[in-house]
């Protein structure tokens, strides 16, 4: 029998085993989550930036370089073998080679070259209209979104007295919050597109998206608005400001950074999301870009590619091969970019409130 | 200064004459009424009887409050005292389920609680200083001009003159003339407090309310606020509310002696402190309960 050599040796009970496993399944299960975050965007990133990265292009004039897969629309791949080479072109550099081969070969009183090719739908050219869309959609949307969130979200904490009708409305939000995306896509198809008669529209999807992230601005904003200390309210108040002179200028600043938070959350969510466009806003391919309009107004009633859309497309509508895989990747790729670009300046932008309005 | 008393030895009869208990005699109360004595009666509170919700706050309260007068609201904690200075500006309106049912307070003779008034005209009127300083998270320049900003007032040259005024007014010209353009966070607690003063001292009131404005602060920012009181008082009406017995008997003309809601005596400081009228008052004064 030993006797430990003092009182604070330790001794190697089941307790102690019990603690020690449990230290490793919370270790383990951080490192499962790592993985798969690695894994997913390890995939993303060494598909797609091929695709994106190889599309450099030298021009002839400023700016000398270009990439076709962020600045061209989406056309189908031509392959094709020409004189024992195997060849993959896009549809207006495939016509435009055929006709000056046919053209050369007639010239020089040979018969005219036959082309076998097999032809690839949207597998070449870009995603320019897609980003665009994207973009376009997110701004909108997201305008909407925060005038009226914040609008709401200030009513309901600075304004509103508690009882039965603002208890209503938190539960309308909170609901509002858990339904799926799908049914908020169902509902502006039957309320924008079809009652309002603006059709498949930016309008339309901006509506749609700006209702689907609604509840999390709300939400958020409230909870940023609570966080500024009830002194600054009192004390503004008691210097004879009105509620809303209190509410500009000693309340709202020190919530921005909170309320800014939240809508960049909203801006992941209302960039990703496919089925709120699905029937709304989302185009399977158009030619012209959004600012080729006639009219401003035909601006708003216009719809428009979306680079989530577009991987849905490409991934699901059309023949799969190797061909496609590139597109779905790159689009993939380019669309992880734009959402960390975007969340990246919002939170640049917050980071610089929150350093100037401190308490 | 005050000294602490080391112990409190309990009265042997309430008759005993207040001047001897421990806690009294380290008062500086002159037992001489000064010339200067008589004073307008600015606030009347008359039958109010005030709730929150379904409880109520404050029962019966008849009070007149002296025009360029220090007067202290004390009690134990709980007794009404922050509510009825609460209501004196119509700062309990923001509270939801609030309500008065019964009696009226009247500034220079308005009912404040009139279908006409405007509490915001009426806060310009009557300021307040907060329990715990509450500067804005601003400059001590835009601090101060907060007031005058919101009511309009652009002129830089007139900005500055009052931020100098009020600054001085409150005694802290001379520790921040350097760094107006810091934070009004950057500065200590007792100096946070005074710029606040500062801050409603600003917008010219004629009264200032104050919510226990020392509570948070150690003895000697205390101190620099009580002077400053004694000086505030030559221009304005103060009503202060105090957790501390010296401190209203330091810095008070007049106190009232609230309990359980319900105003219980209110008299000369001079009096309250060491001849009061009422038992509870005496115990209270005394340090026996509360």
């Amino acid at each position: 029998m030993s006797t430990p050599a003092h009182p604070f040796a330790s001794r190697p009970t089941a307790g102690r085993k019990f603690e020690n496993a449990t230290f490793w399944f919370f270790r383990v299960a951080t490192y499962i989550i790592l993985l798969a975050g690695l894994a997913v965007f390890g995939d993303i990133i060494l598909k797609g930036s091929s695709t994106v990265f190889g599309a450099f292009k030298s021009t002839e004039h400023f700016p000398y370089v270009t990439n076709t897969f962020l600045s061209e629309a989406p056309e189908t791949l031509y392959v094709f073998e020409d004189g024992g080479v195997k060849r993959e072109m896009g549809d207006t550099e495939y016509r435009a080679y055929r006709e000056s081969r046919i053209a050369s070969a007639l010239a020089a009183g040979e018969p005219a070259p036959q082309f076998k090719s097999e032809s690839y739908v949207y597998s070449a050219g870009g995603i320019w209209p897609c980003i665009v869309g994207t973009v376009l959609l997110v701004v909108g949307s997201m305008a909407i979104a925060l005038t009226l969130g914040v609008a709401s979200a200030i009513f309901l904490s600075e304004y509103a007295k508690d009882g039965a009708f603002v208890r209503f409305v938190r539960l309308a939000i909170l609901n509002l919050a858990g339904v799926p995306s799908i049914v908020f896509g169902l509902f502006g198809f039957g309320m924008f597109v079809i009652f309002f008669d603006w059709n498949v529209s930016l309008l339309a999807g901006w509506f749609t998206l700006a209702f689907m992230v609604l509840p999390v601005v709300i939400t958020a904003s409230e909870e940023a608005l609570k966080a500024v200390p009830q002194g600054f309210r009192e004390g503004s108040l008691a210097l004879g400001a009105t509620k809303w002179q209190t509410i500009r200028s000693n309340v709202l600043p020190y919530a921005l950074p909170g309320i800014l938070t939240s809508s960049i959350l909203g801006i992941a969510r209302v960039a990703g999301e496919t089925a709120p466009i699905m029937f709304t806003a989302a185009y399977v391919v158009r030619d012209k870009l959004p600012w080729d309009v006639e009219k401003v107004s035909d601006f708003f009633f216009q719809g428009v590619m979306a680079l989530p859309y577009h991987i849905y497309v490409v991934s699901s509508k059309i023949p799969q091969n190797e061909y496609t895989s590139r597109v779905q990747y790159g689009t993939a790729f380019v669309f992880l970019g734009i959402v960390a670009l975007i969340a990246l300046a919002s939170i640049l932008l917050r980071n610089n409130l929150r350093g100037r309005y401190k308490w | 200064m005050v000294t602490t008393t080391s112990s409190r030895t309990p009265l042997s009869s309430p008759m005993e004459t207040p001047a001897d208990t421990p806690a009294s005699r380290t008062f500086k109360v002159s037992s001489v009424p000064s010339e200067d004595d008589r004073a307008d009666t600015l606030i009347e509170i008359k039958d109010f009887d005030f709730y929150y919700g379904t409880k109520q706050a404050l029962f019966d309260i008849n009070l007149k409050l002296d025009d360029k007068r220090v007067t202290a609201f004390i009690g134990p904690s709980g007794c009404g005292k922050s509510t009825l200075l609460r209501c004196l500006n119509r700062m309990n309106d923001l509270i939801d389920g609030t309500r008065i049912t019964r009696g009226g307070v009247k500034v220079r003779g308005v009912d404040i609680y009139g279908r006409d008034v405007d509490s915001i005209e009426l806060r310009k009127r009557v300021g307040m200083v907060f329990q715990k300083s509450n500067p804005f998270p601003k400059s001590i320049y835009e601090n101060i001009v907060y007031g005058l900003r919101i009511q309009g007032v652009k002129s830089k040259a007139r900005l500055d003159e009052v931020v100098e005024k009020s600054l001085r007014g409150a005694a802290l010209w001379d520790e921040v003339k350097d760094r107006l353009h810091e934070s009004g966070l950057s500065l200590s607690g007792g100096q946070q407090q005074r710029l606040c003063i500062a801050r409603t001292i600003a917008v010219e009131p004629e009264v200032i309310l104050m919510d226990e404005p020392c509570s948070a602060l150690d003895p000697i920012a205390t101190a620099k606020v009580e002077e400053l009181i004694h000086e505030l008082k030559k221009q304005f009406t103060i009503i202060i509310v105090t957790h501390s017995m010296q401190q209203a008997a330091r810095c008070s003309d007049k106190t009232a002696f609230f309990y359980m809601g319900k105003l219980i005596e209110y008299a000369d400081t001079r009096t309250i402190f060491m001849n009061p009228a009422n038992a509870q008052t005496e115990a209270y004064v005394s340090g026996r309960f509360g």
